[in-house]
């Protein structure tokens, strides 16, 4: 089994989990109470990457990245190179593919907090941020890990914008679904097999937690 | 109204029945023939009425499906090797195996690239303006396999392995080098020629004693569903004037080896 991908998937996800952690919950936040009548557009686009398919994805970050494009010549002079085929431009695919992921049971959680309890601690002097972190956040806690647990496992399971913008390099952008594939090409059925079985059971056991929490068998 | 009517119903029949005359095959090809292939179609179409689906994409991901059940009607493969697995497990026709020709790679940089391939040869992989190389993956694609026993020829292969890039198969590859995210690329020599790359870049033949030959063959899948037909296109493919598309797209018929 091919370790060294495992390992970078499982830091991909680390990495992406986390910073939309920080990243969805303003948005979440913003979608659950903004009242702005175009409100909608915002949390279309956010929804957006559930339905693309990846190629579509893949495509304009392929394109979007390279020399010839503004943000890629940007990059480019800033940074010295392009962001295809590093781990960074891994991260920056993987943060929008997942975004939904996050923010949407971010938002469904954020929503159902009772608006009473949010006013009593308004009444009280307490700030805005305040309420956010000392009353959402606690009522929320059940959204907020379906959200991270789910942008975690989604992004170890990528394949198609990998396959499309990593440039399948040995422990930069080889990730596992991507090892699996080129395991599959090469008709190694018996590897494949063990690394597809091992994010199998992963997927499975990150999906129970999910779900486990939302029925609150364990009191947190 | 009527007769209207009728004479609709009759068209309608008329048309279904042609419909049914008119044969149609399917063909699984490596991408290196995306172009060639698409060409060749063309003019058995014209010539015979009957029609072509073409499906393009790696031999290996098409042998997988054919060793599965896939009912193609031809594959037509990048390496000999699929083909002769499926003959050797009876899941094609052996007698029907044929070396259609042999691929040829080349170092590709797009335009506006400060290589000068033509000058530079193999030591343009080495420039500093590189930093990216792209290839196909050696681990399974046949023109990932040349591209890598070149650059072990050439001695070069160590000394650039850090900037390889891999691409699922030779087009994918092409599209790392064409968008201009590697500054060059190992490409197979039908796709340089392809109306696509064309204009885009410019390249430069490696020679062919530095790599094994890239053999290709076609064969028909014991799964196939109009194996005459399957035999018709592959007769096709071998007379003068396919031959002539297949050589300008750089496959070259085994016996000019």
């Amino acid at each position: 089994m091919n370790w060294q991908a495992l390992a970078l998937s499982i830091k991909l996800a680390v990495i992406v989990s986390g910073a939309l952690l920080v990243i969805g919950m303003p948005i979440a936040y913003w979608i659950a109470y903004s009242r702005w009548r175009w409100k909608f557009l915002v949390e279309s686009v956010v929804a957006l990457p559930m339905v693309l398919p990846p190629t579509v994805l893949g495509f304009y970050l392929l394109v979007g990245m390279g020399p010839r494009s503004p943000v890629g010549r940007l990059w480019l002079r800033v940074f010295g190179h392009t962001l295809s085929f590093t781990f960074e431009g891994l991260v920056l695919a993987s943060l929008i593919y997942s975004l939904p992921f996050a923010v949407q049971p971010f938002a469904a959680a954020f929503r159902s907090v009772d608006r009473q309890l949010m006013n009593a601690s308004a009444t009280l002097g307490v700030s805005r941020l305040r309420t956010f972190a000392r009353v959402i956040v606690p009522l929320s806690y059940a959204g907020i890990v379906t959200g991270l647990v789910l942008s975690f496992a989604h992004t170890l399971g990528e394949f198609g914008v990998v396959l499309m913008v990593g440039g399948n390099i040995p422990g930069v952008t080889r990730t596992v679904s991507i090892d699996i594939y080129d395991q599959v090409q090469s008709l190694n059925y018996a590897v494949a097999n063990q690394t597809a079985l091992l994010l199998l059971a992963v997927s499975f056991v990150t999906l129970s937690v999910v779900y486990a929490v939302n029925r609150k068998v364990w009191v947190l | 109204m009527r007769i209207s009517c009728c004479s609709l119903f009759l068209v309608i029949a008329l048309a279904a029945a042609q419909g049914a005359q008119a044969a149609e095959i399917t063909v699984a090809a490596a991408s290196d023939l995306t172009f060639a292939l698409t060409d060749i179609a063309h003019g058995f179409e014209r010539k015979t009425g009957n029609q072509v689906r073409l499906a393009f994409g790696s031999s290996g991901n098409f042998f997988s499906q054919i060793e599965n059940g896939a009912a193609f009607d031809v594959f037509f493969s990048a390496d000999v090797e699929y083909p002769r697995k499926l003959a050797a497990s009876g899941l094609a026709i052996a007698s029907t195996l044929w070396v259609y020709g042999s691929g040829r790679i080349v170092l590709w940089a797009p335009v506006g690239s400060p290589l000068d391939l033509g000058k530079m040869g193999m030591s343009a992989l080495l420039d500093p303006s590189v930093r990216r190389i792209a290839i196909a993956n050696p681990a399974h694609a046949p023109y990932g396999r040349a591209a890598k026993a070149a650059l072990e020829s050439f001695k070069l292969y160590d000394q650039v392995r850090g900037k390889l890039v891999l691409g699922e198969n030779i087009s994918q590859t092409a599209q790392f080098v064409a968008s201009g995210n590697a500054q060059i690329g190992i490409l197979a020599l039908s796709l340089a020629r392809a109306p696509t790359l064309k204009g885009k870049g410019t390249y430069w033949e490696i020679p062919s004693d530095s790599y094994p030959p890239l053999e290709q063959a076609a064969i028909i899948p014991g799964a196939a569903r109009d194996k005459a037909l399957a035999r018709a296109f592959l007769d096709y493919v071998r007379t003068p004037e396919a031959q002539a598309v297949l050589r300008q797209y750089g496959f070259h018929p085994p016996e000019e080896q």
